[in-house]
């Protein structure tokens, strides 16, 4: 009983936590952009939270390089159960144009596991939201699943 | 009293970029301030010898995704230089066009993130509410609201029609206003002053010495600008840089906030300017020899050298960005500060981690 009502008001209100993961900054911005008043993503009772150890959903931008690889998973492991993370742009998606670069190991799927996909180059705030309210889908059936 | 060590990064609250600042602290007032970097490093400037010198456009743009025009602009205007190729004047007024208008939201962005360095969130929605306007006209105009890519090497891809350039002044003008309301906000308020005035103080001496760029160097009372040097129209416009003399982070802050109207200003003075004609000329053949090219982004002047041999891919490519030349500036401000102090300073010189990483 106590976990559903947990449940449902971590659906309702779900925190955010953005790193930026060796992106160019555009969809970094962007995520900021969906804070403010235009897109405001704070009606949904989503706020971007600093402290890995109070968030839900986890937003990843840009490639992961062999420096900020340990720094992800880190953040990644501090996150409490249940967790979603979405990769937002064509960089967190594949490594995007700049794959092929030395430093760069690919998407964010290579160091931890991500359940929601935003393409964009940057994302657009609209996608990121979406994007954000498909994870919230996600972490339902996550957080179900860990309580029957 | 011992000291204590207490990291600042890679991931911080304050700043969206991974940046680490090892902190020595003396009770709350810092002795020492090392950095790491290398959190954001792709290594961009390699990737010359695999793409082409038209596909490096693509690359170069996503250096920064905040000053992506302009470093675009600085790529293209090194190699039309290297091949000898006269930009039409339509081109080179779009291109000032597009790059002022990205300095402004540029600029709105940062007074954002500073304002919410001190907690001050209202100011922050004011400034972001204020720049979506400028990011509709990017999307209106080419498309996209971050990355624009409207540069090609011999001109621009878009052009404004007549309909659009009429939208574009009406925008300006409520941006203007909206700008100015804010004005009694950061040069009055006692929030503001409180948290900003005397705090990182740079004397043009030391400003001088340690070689910055931008508004931290206008803020130290020398007037150096590199859109001084006439590239793109700049040279057919009047222009003179903004200067302060405080130096401190509240001198950088109004520099910032002065150039937001400069730049509505040299807007309207190059879409009044801005002649018909060609958008691009056509490039023949391939770029041989070693050229400098330097123009000035939000942060400062951005530095590219191009080295190519008459193959299809460039040789070489070097970015020395703003940032790069500002970072000496922050571990000289920042020993006998206060703790609580560190964001501010760390964002008056408006630190872009993905330019200098790349």
């Amino acid at each position: 009983m106590f976990e559903k009502i947990l449940t449902k008001a971590r659906m309702l209100s779900p925190w955010v936590l953005h790193f930026d993961c060796g992106s160019c900054n555009g969809c970094d911005i962007e995520v900021l952009a969906c804070l403010t008043p235009v897109y405001d993503l704070e009606r949904f009772g989503i706020i971007n939270t600093g402290n890995p150890m109070h968030a839900d959903i986890f937003l990843v931008t840009g490639t992961v390089n062999h420096r900020n690889k340990q720094v992800l998973r880190n953040l990644y492991d501090q996150i409490p159960e249940p967790k979603v993370v979405v990769a937002l742009g064509a960089c967190g998606l594949t490594g995007g144009v700049f794959r092929e670069a030395y430093n760069v190991v690919g998407g964010v799927d290579k160091v931890i596991p991500v359940d929601v996909y935003v393409p964009g180059c940057p994302a657009k705030p609209e996608a990121i939201i979406d994007g954000v309210v498909l994870g919230l889908e996600k972490f339902r059936q996550k957080a179900s699943a860990m309580h029957s | 009293m011992t000291k204590t060590i207490i990291p600042f990064g890679p991931q911080h609250p304050v700043l969206p970029e991974p940046v680490h600042l090892q902190l020595t602290l003396q009770d709350e007032v810092i002795t020492e301030a090392i950095p790491a970097f290398g959190y954001v490093h792709r290594g961009l400037e390699k990737l010359a010898e695999i793409r082409d010198f038209q596909q490096m456009i693509y690359v170069v743009e996503r250096i920064c995704g905040i000053c992506s025009m302009i470093h675009a602009m600085c790529y293209c205007q090194g190699l039309e230089e290297m091949m000898g190729i006269d930009v039409p004047p339509r081109a080179r007024f779009l291109r000032v066009i597009w790059s002022e208008l990205h300095r402004i939201h540029s600029h709105l962005l940062w007074m954002g993130l500073f304002a919410d360095s001190f907690g001050f969130e209202s100011l922050f929605m004011q400034c972001w509410k204020i720049r979506e306007k400028i990011l509709d006209i990017d999307e209106a105009t080419t498309g996209n609201r971050v990355v624009i890519s409207v540069n090609v090497i011999g001109g621009v891809r878009k052009d404004l029609n007549a309909e659009q350039i009429h939208w574009i002044l009406s925008e300006l003008k409520d941006v203007e206003k909206e700008t100015l309301r804010l004005e009694t906000t950061i040069m009055t308020d006692y929030t503001v002053k409180k948290r900003t005035v005397g705090k990182g103080v740079l004397t043009r001496q030391q400003a001088y010495e340690l070689g910055l760029v931008g508004p931290v160097l206008r803020a130290s009372g020398i007037a150096q600008d590199s859109r001084m040097l006439g590239y793109a129209a700049f040279n057919e416009i009047d222009f003179a840089p903004v200067v302060e003399t405080d130096g401190d982070c509240y001198a950088r802050c109004k520099v910032r906030f002065r150039e937001i109207f400069q730049s509505i200003d040299l807007i309207r003075q190059a879409i009044a300017k801005m002649p018909d004609g060609e958008l691009a000329v056509k490039v023949k053949g391939r770029p041989e020899g070693e050229v400098v090219s330097r123009v000035e982004q939000p942060r400062g002047e951005v530095f590219y050298y191009i080295k190519a041999n008459g193959k299809k891919n460039l040789e070489r490519v070097r970015v020395r960005t703003p940032t790069f030349a500002n970072v000496p500036a922050l571990l000289a401000m920042l020993p006998g500060m206060w703790l609580s102090d560190v964001p501010v300073i760390v964002l008056s010189i408006d630190p872009c981690i993905s330019c200098t990483e790349r």
